[in-house]
């Protein structure tokens, strides 16, 4: 066993994800205390460029024609030869969703212990504490892996982006197994559909949740974000529902925004939300429940109603 | 098509859950059980593909507070046609690990075409069972999928990745899927054919008793997260609150 650190990294439409650069930031800080080297794990094809934009101690990048596009199979396979070859103490996934196809698969193949949902991560002495954000977050459980390596897959956010960016030298190699007869293939990207107004390039937004109670109150949302100049953004089960468009969705599977004024209209705040919000330069928030998880993270809060709220700034707008 | 959903029953959200008093896991007596909110968009997506492409539903799950009757009638209201239990002498707290080793035995004698299962469950905390259950059975997997279509023993699955987009995946059976969303929303199961199911359905017991690998992570202290910060939350009625909004945002320079 390696003192080394695994950071398995993303690149999504030829575009290094933030969560990459989050985990080599932190696993640079852990490899440091143990005499390890920090190493950045990238698969893809052609993307020599993308892989030496990382802080790492050391960069493997692996090029295939068939890891050009996230396949699980042809990427499960290759990690699982490089851990196996070059037994990392620690391997690193995000929790985002081509992490949580690879991460728990590995732990079953490996057999080395995984905890999910990381948002803390820390060595003291020989041993790894991670503290996992379970029960959607309402619980942060504190855990030790058994045995000399382990896997942990990382919420987006947790941890610094700077730290992570830099410029290394690259070791590219050839995929260290062969990647031909595979069950799974990837088919075309599907982007999301253009024509709507971009909710990233607004600087006011004011976003409506499960809360809103249903489709005719979306209106009311409507009217208040024109009195105010803004637009309109949803949480999940709103564009679910089809109330509004996906391209108004914010968060892990949605987009990220960062407007300076975020207006939250029944949004409880659960971490898939927040993962795309929390760096608006001003959140207030309006939420029945004192206990939601959104007033950790808004500036201004209020329990008050929010239909009672929202028709009394109509009138004072108007 | 033999087609199977693997599902969890696990701690309720809807109600404050409390920790033991040794602070080291959930105080389990305090909880209820339920589905999985995943494994329910699963069920529906299973129940999707049997009627666009044919074949039988199964649905499998571990009893472990011996309450898994109730979730197994209401997806056979739903569609399912037969329902599975994994029993034994059980105690709440089953990890990840644990749950997938099982499942996939009971699975393996299922001859399935395509196993559904919940992309993730709230509880977690050493990994999803569906990567799993593809590694015990050596099969694919693809996971965050909101949509699944059947036809000449591939799989044509929709993933969702950040920024909206979608990739477009054709899988050979069998495979292994973990559902984020089906394509329809959940359908409702009417109590009184729940009720009628409850009568005459035989659910197939597997009993399990063992001591085989875990989850293998020690599970050191359980708490509510601590918040870093909190709102300033805005005194008085809807209007005063109304207010005092507008005049941050004036303040903002954002009006």
């Amino acid at each position: 066993m390696s003192n080394d650190i695994f950071v398995v990294t993303e690149c999504l439409d030829g575009k290094v994800s933030d969560i990459s650069y989050e985990m080599v930031g932190k696993a640079k800080e852990l490899a440091a205390a143990s005499g390890g080297q920090a190493v950045a794990v990238m698969l893809g094809s052609d993307m020599a460029e993308q892989a030496g934009t990382f802080a790492s101690d050391a960069t493997i990048y692996v090029d295939d024609p068939a890891l050009a596009h996230f396949n699980p199979e042809a990427y499960g396979k290759v990690v699982e030869a490089l851990a196996a070859a070059r037994s990392p103490r620690l391997t690193m996934f995000g929790s985002t969703s081509m992490g949580m196809d690879m991460a728990a698969w590995l732990s079953v193949k490996a057999e080395r212990p995984l905890i999910a949902y990381v948002n803390s991560l820390s060595a003291e002495g020989d041993e790894l504490v991670a503290t996992s954000q379970v029960y959607a977050g309402k619980m942060a459980a504190e855990c030790v892996p058994e045995g000399e390596s382990a896997i942990v897959t990382v919420l987006a956010g947790a941890f610094s982006v700077e730290a992570g960016q830099g410029g290394m030298a690259v070791e590219q190699i050839a995929a260290p197994v062969p990647l031909d007869g595979l069950k799974t293939r990837f088919v075309e990207m599907i982007m999301p559909a253009a024509g709507d107004i971009d909710i990233t390039a607004q600087e006011k937004l004011v976003a409506v949740g499960r809360g809103i109670g249903s489709e005719d109150n979306v209106e009311l949302a409507e009217e208040l974000a024109e009195a105010l100049d803004a637009a309109v953004a949803a949480s999940r089960p709103i564009t679910d529902a089809g109330w509004l468009p996906k391209t108004r969705q914010v968060g892990k599977s949605g987009l990220a925004v960062k407007p300076k004024l975020y207006l939250m209209l029944g949004i409880s705040g659960a971490p898939e939300h927040l993962e795309g919000m929390k760096d608006s330069s001003l959140i207030i928030a309006i939420n029945t429940d004192e206990n939601a998880p959104i007033f950790d993270v808004a500036h201004y809060g209020t329990t008050e109603d929010l239909f009672d709220v929202a028709e009394a700034m109509l009138e004072l707008l108007e | 098509m033999n087609i199977v959903v693997a599902i969890k029953h696990i701690p309720s959200l809807a109600d404050e859950l409390e920790v033991n008093d040794e602070g080291t896991n959930l105080d389990y007596d305090m909880v209820d059980f339920v589905l999985n909110e995943f494994d329910e968009q699963a069920i529906e997506q299973a129940v999707l593909v049997k009627e666009a492409s044919g074949g039988a539903v199964t649905v499998v799950g571990v009893d472990v507070i011996e309450e898994l009757d109730g979730v197994l009638h209401t997806a056979l209201a739903k569609g399912a046609d037969k329902a599975v239990k994994i029993v034994g002498d059980l105690e709440p707290g089953i990890d990840s690990h644990t749950h997938a080793r099982w499942l996939a035995d009971a699975i393996k004698e299922m001859d399935a075409d395509i196993i559904l299962t919940g992309v993730q469950a709230a509880d977690d905390l050493d990994g999803q069972i569906g990567p799993m259950l593809a590694a015990h059975l050596d099969m694919p997997y693809l996971g965050v999928v909101t949509g699944v279509e059947v036809a000449h023993r591939v799989a044509t699955l929709y993933k969702e990745y950040a920024g909206g987009m979608m990739g477009k995946y054709a899988v050979s059976l069998p495979l292994v899927v973990g559902v984020q969303a089906a394509t329809k929303p959940p359908r409702y199961a009417p109590i009184s054919k729940i009720r009628q199911i409850a009568k005459t359905a035989v659910i197939e017991e597997i009993e399990v008793d063992d001591d085989g690998p875990g989850a293998a992570v020690m599970l050191r202290k359980m708490s509510p997260p601590v918040s870093t910060g909190h709102a300033n939350m805005l005194p008085g009625d809807a209007e005063a609150v109304a207010e005092k909004i507008i005049a941050i945002i004036k303040e903002r320079g954002l009006l």
